[in-house]
């Protein structure tokens, strides 16, 4: 594995070629829910990255032991007690973020992304790379949660930064008001898929624009 | 898989995978008792403070002038509301005369947990206000009672046991007065049940709730 070399490679792979957001399109029931606000996207990526790190370090440190046939329930034990943590961790340090995000913590467990990184990756590497790997996958998808939750935010509400207070505590924080009035559509539901393909879209366009400016240089 | 890390691991006896899965069980569980007792009091701490945020603005339209805080009462099991552990009251009062009680209960039967909710009720029966202090209902349908997402919660204001009359006191699908949320029926009733259940508990226990004696300072210090 070249990614056991090279972590900044390991980390642009989970940044950006193989963002489990954008590209394997993983996880995308929490994605789509919370991202209303920017600050949810990143209570939520944070909890996600907690749990993917600290998921794959157990998975990896204990490969030697899973056996195909139980390592389905071994990777469920791990995961849902790492949850439940993150999810006291959450309520006890960030209780306003975690009466917003709800229901939604808890169901990390169901992110199909940890489950995915523990299996492809973490049951057949050394733990320092599985750990990058965790932060590296756990930060891209925080990333698209943010952005996501930005970009909403910011069309639907016309503000930036609202709710900070739920991390840094102090009074309610309406956040910087960029313009008024919104376009609803972007916090409804709808707003989320359109918000995710325009990410999706961008990614590709991106990467077919590299791909060009590559194909040029080596013509010449 | 693993790249041969497991020697014998052609054909490895079941009980081996059992002691294995036992082990990583034992050590998960570990993990989140230590997290849970790390994390109890604080959580503890907050809910509480959760809980006395919300004490005032469940008092819509009521003039009191007494710490609230200062004014507590628990209803020991068995008691006839809703929930199974002891009941938290707070009076209002004005002057020295009880003006509103506060009930701190849980609805039991819920889509998933228990709904914890404030109920606000007036010296005259009526009710000031609902407030969903903790729930766990589905997000996108039964997260409605929560007054941050819906105005669902707010039809209660003013009802009382004679208004709509009690026999009334369901949802509109069960031939009662009040409205439910479509595909999530399951979550009305139960906080409909849970209100009617605290209003008939205050009707006839009135006197108690608002006996003054048993109540003082020392109640809430803690």
């Amino acid at each position: 594995m070249s990614a056991t070399r090279k972590p900044m490679a390991a980390l642009r792979k989970a940044l950006w070629d193989e963002n489990p957001g954008l590209v394997a399109l993983l996880g995308l029931c929490p994605l789509l829910a919370v991202t209303s606000t920017f600050v949810n996207g990143l209570g939520l990526g944070i909890a996600t990255i907690l749990v993917l790190t600290c998921s794959n370090m157990l998975v990896s440190a204990s490969r030697k032991w899973l056996r195909p046939e139980i390592r389905i329930p071994i990777y469920v034990l791990i995961i849902a007690s790492l949850v439940t943590c993150v999810e006291l961790l959450f309520s006890a340090y960030f209780p306003a973020l975690d009466r917003s995000l709800g229901i939604f913590i808890p169901l990390i467990v169901t992110n199909c992304a940890i489950i995915a990184r523990a299996e492809i990756f973490a049951s057949k590497n050394p733990v320092t790379p599985s750990i990058i790997d965790g932060i590296g996958m756990g930060a891209g998808f925080a990333l698209l949660l943010c952005t996501i939750g930005a970009f909403r935010e910011l069309v639907g509400q016309g503000t930036i930064l609202s709710r900070l207070d739920m991390f840094i505590g102090g009074d309610p924080i309406a956040g910087f008001l960029v313009f008024d009035s919104g376009f609803l559509l972007a916090i409804l539901p709808p707003g989320a898929f359109f918000s995710l393909a325009l990410a999706v879209a961008a990614k590709n366009t991106i990467d077919r624009r590299r791909k060009r400016a590559a194909g040029f240089r080596l013509s010449i | 898989m693993t790249s041969g890390a497991d020697d014998n691991s052609t054909q490895a006896p079941i009980w081996s995978s059992g002691v294995i899965l036992a082990v990583i069980a034992a050590v998960c569980t570990t993990l989140v008792a230590l997290t849970y007792s790390l994390t109890e009091a604080r959580i503890a701490a907050n809910d509480r403070a959760w809980l006395e945020q919300s004490l005032q603005p469940a008092l819509t339209g009521v003039v009191y002038d007494n710490n609230l805080l200062g004014s507590t009462l628990v209803i020991p099991l068995p008691h006839e509301l809703p929930g199974n552990e002891p009941i938290l009251v707070y009076r209002a009062l004005l002057g020295n005369t009880p003006v509103a009680a506060l009930f701190v209960v849980s609805a039991l039967d819920g889509f998933s947990g228990p709904i914890k909710l404030l109920i606000g009720i007036d010296d005259t029966g009526a009710i000031t206000a609902v407030r969903v202090l903790k729930h766990r209902e589905t997000p996108g349908l039964g997260d409605f009672i929560d007054s941050s997402k819906s105005d669902w919660i707010d039809q209660f204001e003013q009802k009382s046991l004679s208004a709509p009359d009690r026999a009334l006191w369901a949802l509109r699908r069960d031939g009662g007065k009040l409205d439910q949320v479509t595909g999530a029926s399951i979550t009305s009733r139960a906080v409909v049940k849970a209100v009617k259940e605290t209003l008939l508990y205050f009707e006839a226990n009135r006197e108690t709730v608002f006996a003054m004696h048993n109540s003082d300072t020392t109640d809430a210090a803690e």
